[in-house]
């Protein structure tokens, strides 16, 4: 064993060989090696797309100086699906269906940004009924929850606070039984659609969401006191992954990460859409542009979601038997369904109206389920407050029944862009903090 | 097919309002379902109708809208950057000419009363029929100091499909023309790197442009084959 190498590891075995040095992999030798070894010379790693610590199918391409970051560059593409090239061969309401699965952390903000492109393109904004943007808002405000819940626990769980990890999955799948409640899966929703949403409240939701919303309020404080002042978490948070405001606005940065240098900027109150502006909440900003901050604020988000969600459940009290879907039956898609013996289906009572009663209702209902309808040419981009940050459609229709193009700027596609100024110069370890602290989601971010 | 057409030929099926001047078809649809040669003796399967995107609007468009096209055509050098501007659906596109793109973008973020400082995004759209601008690039452009957002609209032809890029103007525009000349093969002449973003380094073709296939193969079920979707008899 070289004599500059002075650890013991019984598993590294010897570092000689008969072509030079060999380093082994147990780290936190390198000022050590530096003198026999590297001498300066910088090597290149590539991080992922297979790592533990990269959330998801991401690849980085690192330039080490020791154990400093020189150099980082992230590869994507390695979960590209072409969800948007799919689209165009489907109806526009079957295309809720694979927008859905992008950014499958934060399904209904995906949906949210088609549909309401779908619905300015057709010109039906001011007809979706209240109620079905009250259970819109809902949703979302639910999947904010969630999904800032899946950025702490798995950020958490990449520095190696395995708790933080457990409680947020358990607390996530209190969200995702309400999510099922309503809209019977747990991911893959595709529940909101053109013209509104396909179903009402079940019977016995409301008390299940007000005993989840109760069961949240008292789980998320635990958050706070476990890690708000933890000298550990701290100290692997703080001053990691800075992005100060201009860099922000230059990288097209949005969501925790632009609010974590103390810009207000929230779509939900700037460029309010589906009632946002009628709803009372604030956004949350702080001055502390680094992981720690875009934690903070995450957590802060989670309890203006709360109250959001709460002022929904009262207003849903209030709009019982309303409908839920546009009442143009043209654009309306039927789904009455209920859940039978042998699973969810339409409603007995829509069948038998269908194929026992109305011959143009049937002509209707198979009218509307194959050949959909169609949307007048022209196109239109509608922007949503993801719980990432801008998430927009760029929908453009060619006056047919399958949408044209269709583009989503994602906001983890985008933000992934902030990983380089945010990781060089800092540690190897601080890299998988700033990544965590952005939330890229690998499947919105390679669509 | 030219996005112009002469207002005094009779247009197909007077389907087409007498008082556009200047029509943006980008198609002609056949047929009520888009099927041929099915024996159909309804008198559908004759029906030709053309696919007409919003056409270009007259000044004063309204609000601020007048307020922006008026700074980009008061900008250095901009007097006639724009090609046409379309108001629709609420929103406002600038047509730009190719050549100009970066200075008026430049001028967007720079220019106190307009400070479009934030790019959303970039992406591309393709019609094949538009002869001589098959490529669309699409730039959504977000005002945070005036709550506005705009859409500028650059077009170019198949056989030259180069755009200037905007990446020293709005860096964030670096993934989007990536994967803009990934999926439509646009070339951004001035980008840092232009390579593939989304797709194989080593992947022929581009697979957002209309004349690529969605691909898949025929699915049996029960001795019969579903087609692959791109193959299946559908509406349009």
């Amino acid at each position: 064993m070289s004599d500059t190498l002075n650890f013991e590891d019984p598993y590294a075995g010897t570092s000689e060989s008969i072509d030079g040095e060999v380093f082994n992999v147990t780290g936190g030798d390198w000022d050590s090696i530096q003198p026999t070894g590297v001498d300066g010379d910088r090597i290149v790693i590539n991080m992922g797309p297979q790592h533990p610590s990269t959330h998801g199918v991401l690849r980085l391409i690192l330039e080490l100086d020791g154990e400093q970051v020189h150099d980082a560059r992230a590869g994507i593409g390695y979960l590209h699906t072409g969800i948007e090239k799919n689209m165009e061969y489907r109806t526009w309401t079957q295309g809720v269906t694979y927008c859905t699965r992008m950014d499958y952390v934060a399904p209904f903000s995906t949906e949210a940004a088609y549909v309401g492109a779908v619905e300015r393109l057709l010109g039906i904004e001011d007809d979706i009924p209240e109620r079905a943007n009250i259970i819109r808002v809902l949703l979302l405000e639910l999947n904010r929850i969630s999904s800032h819940l899946i950025a702490i626990a798995t950020g958490g769980m990449e520095i190696g606070a395995l708790t933080v990890m457990t409680c947020g999955f358990r607390d996530r799948e209190i969200v995702l039984n309400l999510f099922e409640t309503i809209t019977g899966l747990r991911m893959n929703h595709a529940f909101i659609r053109p013209g509104g949403v396909p179903l009402d409240i079940p019977e016995g939701g409301m008390a299940e969401l007000r005993d989840g919303v109760a069961l949240l309020k008292k789980r998320l404080p635990e958050y706070a006191a476990l890690c708000n002042e933890n000298p550990i978490f701290k100290g692997r948070l703080k001053g990691i992954g800075h992005l100060n405001l201009a860099g922000a606005m230059a990288l097209g940065i949005t969501g925790p990460i632009l609010r974590s240098t103390g810009m207000d900027w929230d779509l939900r109150k700037k460029q309010p859409y589906w009632g946002y502006e009628t709803y009372d909440f604030d956004v949350i900003t702080r001055d502390e542009p680094d992981a720690y901050g875009r934690f903070r604020i995450r957590l802060d988000e989670m309890w203006e979601s709360l109250k959001i969600v709460e002022q929904c459940l009262e207003r849903l009290d209030a709009t019982v038997g309303q409908p839920i879907m546009v009442a143009d039956k043209k654009i309306a898609w039927p789904a009455q369904l209920t859940v039978g013996s042998d699973g969810q289906g339409n409603s007995p009572e829509h069948i038998k109206h269908i194929m026992g009663e109305s011959m143009e209702a049937l002509i209707h209902h198979f009218k509307i389920v194959t050949e959909g309808f169609k949307v007048p040419a022209g196109q239109a981009y509608f922007a949503v407050e993801s719980p990432k940050g801008e998430i927009a459609c760029h929908a453009v229709a060619d006056g047919g029944t399958r949408p044209y193009r269709v583009h989503f700027r994602e906001p983890s596609f985008v933000n992934l862009q902030g990983v380089s100024v945010m990781s060089e110069g800092s540690m190897l370890s601080d890299v998988i903090v700033a990544v965590a602290s952005i939330d890229p989601v690998m499947g919105g971010v390679d669509r | 097919m030219s996005d112009t057409q002469d207002p005094s030929q009779p247009t197909e099926q007077g389907l087409v309002p007498e008082s556009a001047t200047q029509l943006e078809i980008v198609n002609v649809r056949e047929g009520a379902f888009g099927v041929h040669g099915s024996g159909d003796t309804s008198g559908y399967g004759t029906v030709r109708r053309p696919v007409v995107m919003p056409g270009p609007s007259r000044a004063p468009f309204g609000g601020w809208f007048d307020d922006v096209a008026e700074g980009i055509a008061n900008g250095p050098g901009l007097g006639n950057a724009i090609e046409k501007v379309v108001v629709d659906r609420g929103e406002i596109t600038f047509y730009i000419q190719r050549d100009k793109i970066v200075e008026t973008v430049q001028h967007l973020r720079d220019n106190a009363a307009l400070r479009f400082e934030y790019c959303s995004g970039v992406s591309g759209v393709h019609f094949p029929d538009e002869t001589g601008r098959e490529f669309h690039v699409v730039y959504h452009l977000l005002s945070m100091t005036h709550n506005r957002r705009i859409r500028l609209e650059v077009r170019c032809p198949d056989s030259d499909p180069h755009v200037p890029s905007v990446v020293g103007v709005y860096p964030t525009a670096d993934w989007h023309e990536r994967e803009t000349w990934d999926m439509f093969g646009v070339q951004f002449d001035g980008h840092p790197g232009l390579t593939r973003i989304l797709m194989p380094d080593d992947w022929p073709g581009h697979p957002q442009r209309k004349d690529y296939p969605l691909g898949g193969i025929d699915v049996e079920f029960k001795g019969g084959f579903n087609s692959a979707p791109d193959q299946r008899r559908s509406y349009n």
